[in-house]
């Protein structure tokens, strides 16, 4: 009853392909807009921005970067966190070289750099597929650290290959407060991610599925695999370049290039799976899943049992009530939490009644 | 009948095709005239899906020339094949799992869309435009077909017939000239089989779209085909309109079986 569709005809195409063809969706959409930009700056205390909110938004934005590559095109990458590194230390070299450039243009070229590493990255995806090019994509991930790490030239000849941000002034205005920085994240989050919705709903996302469902069969309709690849791989990158850039600027001020490791990708590759597959709403869900859940798993361990068992002992069993719940969650919807919610919603539809 | 067949839009000279040391295809020759229902037939591993392959470019033949509305290639890559109006559909259905059927459909006409993928992140404008304008084509296709109850649905949720009938929608929805069907009617019940002719006959009747087309059901082939190829192990053994074919006493030795 509560999520019916019934008496919202759709009169034209125009109405039927809406971005929201649901209203009670539109409604919740805009809800939640308000919601973030408007509420939690109010409410929400400098830790919880600064410290889980922020990051979540930032690992957001690099899960949808490679859900549009893995979820979308179908081609698994091990190499996000690699891409993210690109955004991060381009952006700090176009801050550090050029005068007087404005963050937001930094940041897009930072974006760019990224989706041109990433194209020369994407290459192998021509010729292999699956887990084979999974390893390809490693190569990326330590090949690009290296290099960043080798030539103090990217890091300004710093130690250790240590980044510092530099303040970021748009119009002015120097984004110093966490309110301000998370306010500044969330635009450009909630921005990217609509035009990543745009892209997947239209032509652009089709072809990435045809790739990504039969790549024989969409050939022979006219795609051609080698741009429509290349093509998921520069605009991933490039969501996964922006996405470094903030983690550098707006979450922890100094990076080393080590700090985009492996370890990086696979949590970002964990967030598509938990959030959802090809789903720009699961890159959200996913995202939050893996920054919230160690933080509430920690206050509950903390009030709970902490009087009774030593901190390290609680510390453990924190990873092994992460690692469970990861596991029931996938074996409850091997599909992602975001499938969960489609999945609820279509309850709705008829809850409460059984027809 | 209203169509009237026309010249040679296809034409296959002494091709051949091996993969390694197998010989796939031997020395093939046969035309394909405008407006025209043309089978192939043959038993399995004759060639016959080879050849399909061979005309929309998944498969490079070794030897022999195709001539396509008087343009001569032998190589050619799939998406050219697609741009110069060539449409198939699979023997083992190839539609895309994870879309509902109206945008495996919609798919179907990426070829004629012109705008670029920062058209479609900004969405309104040209993109909407041009997505409605092609829905318009695409729903022309849905209702020729009769599958408008299920254009939101997931293809992975439909029973094997209506996906047989999606996959062609999907190719005609290219508007094709020339339309590959490989094996349409295969695993198909007497009704569905008896859908998907009148499909196949609408579709060359009303939009005159050349048809090549493989099927293993005799009584099918017989009764809409003009003129019908047999191959059997990658050679052609007969040529011609059905009820010639038919009596051709190497064809009947080869394939519809003789008794001894």
């Amino acid at each position: 009853m509560l999520y019916r569709e019934a008496g919202q005809f759709k009169a034209s195409y125009m109405q039927d392909q809406q971005i929201f063809p649901i209203r009670q969706d539109q409604i919740g959409f805009w809800a939640m807009i308000a919601f973030f930009f408007l509420v939690v700056p109010v409410i929400a205390n400098q830790y919880w921005l600064q410290a889980i909110l922020i990051p979540v938004l930032i690992f957001s934005l690099a899960a949808l970067g490679l859900n549009i590559l893995t979820g979308y095109c179908g081609q698994l990458s091990l190499g996000s966190a690699a891409f993210m590194a690109v955004g991060a230390f381009a952006t700090y070299n176009f801050m550090l070289r050029v005068d007087g450039i404005p963050f937001i243009a930094a940041l897009l070229l930072g974006g760019l750099c990224a989706a041109a590493v990433g194209i020369l990255f994407g290459l192998p995806s021509l010729r292999i597929k699956g887990f084979y090019l999974a390893v390809a994509t490693l190569a990326a991930q330590f090949f690009i650290v290296w290099v960043l790490v080798k030539f103090g030239w990217f890091s300004n000849y710093s130690t250790s290959g240590v980044i510092t941000a530099q303040a970021v002034t748009i119009f002015g205005y120097t984004f110093t407060t966490p309110e301000s920085k998370y306010l500044l994240t969330l635009s450009i989050v909630v921005v990217l991610a609509l035009l990543a919705k745009n892209m997947v709903r239209s032509s652009t996302g089709r072809k990435w599925m045809a790739v990504r469902d039969m790549d024989v069969a969409a050939e022979v309709i006219g795609i051609r695999l080698m741009h429509t690849k290349l093509q998921a791989f520069a605009i991933s990158s490039f969501y996964c370049g922006v996405a470094g850039a903030l983690y550098a600027y707006m979450y922890l001020g100094t990076v080393e290039p080590e700090g985009f490791n492996l370890d990086l990708s696979f949590r970002i590759l964990f967030m598509i799976i938990i959030g959802g597959v090809a789903s720009i709403l699961g890159s959200f869900i996913g995202a939050a899943f893996i920054v919230l859940l160690p933080v509430f798993l920690n206050i509950m361990m903390h009030s709970a049992i902490g009087a009774f068992v030593p901190a390290n002992v609680a510390a453990n069993l924190e990873l092994i009530i992460f690692g469970a719940l990861i596991i029931f969650f996938l074996i409850v919807e091997p599909h992602g939490l975001a499938r969960l919610w489609q999945l609820t919603k279509e309850k709705l539809r008829i809850w409460p009644f059984p027809h | 009948m209203a169509r009237e067949i026309g010249d040679v839009i296809l034409d296959l000279q002494n091709i051949s095709l091996r993969f390694g040391g197998v010989k796939a295809l031997t020395d093939i020759s046969f035309d394909v005239r405008e407006h025209e229902i043309r089978a192939i037939i043959g038993p399995n591993g004759a060639g016959k899906s080879s050849m399909l392959n061979v005309i929309n470019g998944v498969y490079h033949p070794q030897e022999g020339t195709i001539v396509f509305r008087g343009q001569e290639r032998r190589e050619m890559e799939p998406h050219m094949a697609a741009s110069q109006g060539i449409a198939r559909t699979f023997q083992n259905i190839a539609l895309f799992k994870g879309m509902t059927v109206l945008d495996n459909i919609m798919t179907g006409r990426n070829l004629m869309m012109k705008t670029n993928f920062l058209h479609h992140a900004m969405f309104w404008g040209p993109a909407q435009r041009e997505e409605i304008e092609h829905r318009k084509k695409v729903e022309e296709v849905i209702d020729f077909l009769e599958i408008q109850n299920i254009r939101k649905t997931p293809v992975g949720r439909l029973p094997y017939g209506l996906q047989k009938r999606v996959e062609l929608a999907r190719a005609l929805a290219a508007e094709p000239s020339l339309l590959l069907l490989d094996e349409p009617m295969a695993g198909m019940n007497v009704e569905e089989k008896q859908d998907m002719c009148r499909f196949v006959l609408d579709v060359n009747d009303q939009f005159g779209t050349t048809i090549v087309l493989i099927e293993h059901d005799m009584g099918v082939v017989m009764d809409i085909s003009d003129r019908v190829v047999v191959l059997d192990y990658g050679k052609k053994i007969g040529d011609g309109p059905p009820d010639e074919v038919k009596n051709d006493p190497k064809v009947i030795e080869a394939y519809l079986g003789t008794s001894h």
